[in-house]
């Protein structure tokens, strides 16, 4: 039985069948309309989230399977003090796959230690969100023809934004990859990241204070959110989080064929002046990730179409 | 003039631990867990050493095989580890760094599920030898010292 906890729990060789059955999904759905009849997902969301618990659940719901499951710690028995280990154990006998949402760092990992059905980590605290990363390759991938000799640009929040530390690590290990690290001082890449992937891989990159300074070089640009959930003091997240805006202007600079991509909400780091612009692939984004969904609940149930 | 000899009787079976760092041995006893040992210790402490100026020695007492000696490699590797059976040195181990650390250091990242999860071991990964780097195996934060 196999989990996904970090976006290096798939070999890039996996990586690419995966993402192949996902572009089989989007272009043949009703092939896999009910490949999952009768199994059911649970998914455990101990925080707040619209899109990944939503993705996860119409992912299911495409391949003829059903939900479970609840949306806030309130609504389960961790507001009376239930831990991970036993809410797994619980909900192992409910269902056949899980989704879980966590606020603190490492809890899938727990979660995959005492479950015995398979644990799809869809974001554990700060740490990682797989799932996304999913969802960033195959957009890449998808827009670009390829996951290899990219100019990745990452802006914003990189120092607690989980989705840029699971791309980071999931994109180091394809050939001529570069980044340009765009963020203030205060929200750069920690230091285990650095450390763990980019100097381990011997990966080239470079840090600028401003977008307009990285826009010409990128084949991608990944903006991000300033999360105020993340900052410990509300005034460092009011001087920090217009730092970096994407509009019309700053778009100008950049390549024809670059794409935005965002893990979503946006707040206001994108102008909504950006969406009309060919180049806007957030959106499409989002729907790549319910067919990258439906292609990694398939694996991980060993559901063969 | 009156040369001064601390002794320490010999043991029949057990660990010998010398070249300890002056002051550290009290750690060492907390990390080995060995106030939970029904043994016998004996810890010299600022004991004389031409190569360390001043040195820590302990001697334990027990079976040899109910003691993970491995955070010695982590907690300082010049440690001399005699092991003792029939009053003897039967081997003198030299000790690594482990690759991994149980239930000894804990995760002091306030974020980690370590913080809040009942009955959850804490468990620390080698994850770079080189630097003598470990990392929580949950939220991969870098321990940063005992």
């Amino acid at each position: 039985m196999r989990h996904l906890i970090s976006p290096l729990d798939f070999s890039v060789e996996e990586l690419a069948d995966l993402l192949s059955l996902a572009q089989d999904i989007e272009v043949n759905p009703e092939k896999y309309a009910h490949s999952c009849v009768g199994k059911k997902l649970a998914t455990l969301f101990y925080e707040s989230s619209t899109r990944t618990r939503l993705s996860h659940e119409a992912a299911m719901l495409n391949l003829g399977g059903s939900i479970m499951g609840f949306s806030s710690a309130d609504a389960s028995s961790a507001v009376k003090g239930e831990s991970v280990s036993d809410t797994i154990q619980t909900v192992s006998c409910y269902a056949d796959i899980c989704a879980m949402r966590h606020p603190k760092e490492g809890a899938a990992t727990v979660a995959c230690q005492k479950s015995t059905i398979p644990v799809i980590n869809a974001g554990d605290g700060g740490h990682q969100h797989p799932t996304q990363t999913l969802t960033d390759l195959l957009t890449i991938q998808n827009l670009k023809g390829r996951l290899t000799s990219l100019t990745i640009g990452l802006c914003g929040d990189l120092k607690f934004g989980r989705t840029v530390h699971s791309l980071i690590a999931a994109l180091v290990r394809y050939t001529g990859i570069r980044f340009v690290f765009i963020s203030p001082d205060e929200l750069k890449v920690p230091e285990y990241v650095r450390h763990e992937y980019i100097e381990k891989y011997n990966i080239p990159y470079e840090e600028v204070i401003r977008l307009e300074e990285a826009m010409p070089k990128l084949d991608i640009l990944y903006m991000t959110r300033v999360q105020k959930e993340r900052f410990f003091n509300e005034e460092d997240y009011v001087r920090m989080k217009d730092f970096y805006i994407l509009n019309k202007e700053k778009m100008k600079l950049a390549k024809e064929d670059m794409f935005v991509l965002h893990p979503l909400p946006r707040v206001n780091e994108i102008a909504i002046e950006v969406d009309s612009d060919p180049r806007a692939a957030y959106f499409k984004q989002v729907q790549y990730g319910v067919y990258v969904r439906m292609a990694l609940i398939l694996t991980l149930l060993e559901i063969s179409v | 003039m009156v040369q001064r000899m601390l002794n320490v009787g010999r043991i029949a079976e057990g660990f010998v631990l010398d070249h300890i760092q002056a002051g550290r041995s009290m750690d060492i006893y907390k990390y080995l867990n060995l106030d939970q040992l029904d043994c016998c210790v004996a810890i010299i402490k600022n004991a004389k050493s031409n190569a360390m100026g001043s040195k820590d020695i302990m001697k334990i007492e027990c079976p040899i095989d109910v003691m993970d000696l491995d955070i010695l490699g982590y907690i300082d590797h010049n440690i001399t580890v005699n092991i003792i059976e029939n009053e003897e040195i039967v081997e003198k181990r030299i000790l690594e760094l482990p690759k991994h650390i149980k239930n000894v250091i804990k995760c002091k990242n306030p974020r980690c599920i370590t913080s809040i999860e009942q009955g959850l071991d804490q468990v620390f990964e080698l994850t770079d030898k080189e630097n003598k780097i470990y990392r929580c195996r949950y939220c991969e934060e870098k321990y940063l010292g005992l």
